[in-house]
């Protein structure tokens, strides 16, 4: 072995070794830290790996064709139709398409898009149905999803729903001669 | 003189008890916390801001993805009892063995003919296994019935509605999704969960 020892030359007074008197305990400050570090960590994750999901609820669907569906009839001043198209387009319109209050306009998806447009016919909607003296008749959003349009864009469409607080909203993936060609245009 | 001699007070605090708790604590985290097992088709999910959780168990998740459809229940006796239905409607024979390990198996994609060998692959290879997914179309509809059992065994066993989830992948065309939300709709299920990521309110 190596001798590492240099202070031995000195002849030694009195030839006593002295030993250094070792400390039993050991310190576990940074055992505990990293012991809660680590608890830390999983307990978080077993809590946050659970995936989110969103509820969504259908209306019945009608096997019988013969059974008459009564149509329920809605002021058109209080519908939006938001048609969702290919390559993350939509076009929105207020009303009827043949004689519209607002659009037919291309928007896109996002807080400056559809979501202020949203905000703001909701409002509208709110202040027209105030001047019936119906005040709790919202705004009824009608989704349009075309066979171009992915998933993403509805799970958009529907999170719109839910942050602009919109409670009536219907999917509906039929189109009329005079939709189809509005959508197919962009 | 009586000399009078201060206790040395040591600054440093016994550590040891703190210690046994704080490992304790990690131990029973490390157990209970359930290791991710990769999916067998994984799916980039679309965010939302959705903030309600999906529950552990009496759920079916429907994965959509890359045009194929997966199927995964929660709940070890809820899955024995689905099996032992399948077999019992395709003519397909289950031993004891491949139920247990089915039940501890995920998610799945085969038609109910191939659903044995995945049975037999390690868990590693059956990501690798290049399944085609659950065959859904009017002609033979698998999604069907394994839907329409699964709840039946839900129902028989915890007396509960079996909860339907739908995990899309963003990129998924609208006519696929639409076409699983009408199987579900034709059990007149109208209430389901969309699986989604997590964002903030602000995107």
């Amino acid at each position: 072995m190596a001798e590492l020892n240099t202070g031995d030359g000195g002849g030694g007074k009195g030839g006593k070794v002295r030993s250094k008197k070792q400390n039993s305990k050991v310190d576990l400050t940074a055992m505990v830290d990293l012991a809660f570090l680590l608890i830390t960590f999983f307990m978080l994750t077993t809590s946050l790996s659970k995936p989110q999901s969103m509820d969504l609820s259908l209306p019945n669907k009608d096997d019988d064709p013969n059974k008459k569906t009564e149509d329920t009839k809605v002021d058109e001043n209080r519908t939006m139709t938001v048609m969702l198209g290919g390559d993350n387009k939509m076009v929105y319109y207020m009303g009827l398409l043949a004689t519209p209050k607002v659009g037919p306009k291309d928007i896109a998806y996002g807080k400056d898009g559809i979501r202020r447009e949203l905000l703001k016919q909701k409002k509208n909607v709110l202040a027209y149905s105030a001047a019936l003296g119906k005040p709790k008749n919202g705004i009824i959003v009608i989704i349009k999803p075309t066979k171009k349009s992915n998933y993403r864009n509805l799970v958009d469409i529907l999170d719109e729903m839910a942050i602009t607080g919109v409670e009536t909203y219907a999917i509906v993936p039929e189109f009329t001669p005079e939709e189809a060609k509005v959508i197919d245009k962009k | 003189m009586a000399k009078i001699k201060m206790k040395k007070k040591s600054t440093s605090t016994d550590m040891t008890a703190m210690c046994d708790v704080a490992f304790l604590l990690l131990t029973f985290f490390i157990l209970t916390a359930t290791a991710k097992v990769p999916e067998a088709l994984p799916v980039d999910m679309p965010a939302s801001v959705a903030i309600s959780k999906l529950p552990d168990t009496d759920l079916a998740i429907i994965t959509v993805g890359k045009g194929k459809v997966f199927f995964d229940i929660k709940g070890r006796e809820v899955r024995k009892r689905t099996l032992e239905g399948m077999g019992a409607k395709y003519g397909i024979e289950f031993s004891e063995e491949d139920k247990t390990k089915f039940a501890l198996m995920d998610d799945f994609g085969v038609p109910i003919t191939g659903l044995k060998q995945i049975i037999d692959m390690k868990a590693a290879d059956r990501t690798k296994a290049n399944q085609p997914g659950i065959p859904l179309d009017s002609l033979d509809n698998q999604l069907k019935e394994w839907l329409l059992i699964s709840r039946r065994a839900t129902i028989d066993l915890d007396d509960k509605e079996l909860q339907i989830a739908i995990k899309g992948d963003a990129k998924e065309e609208y006519p696929k999704i639409r076409k699983i939300m009408d199987i579900l709709q034709d059990q007149k299920i109208n209430s389901f969960n969309l699986v989604t990521g997590k964002r903030g309110r602000d995107f």
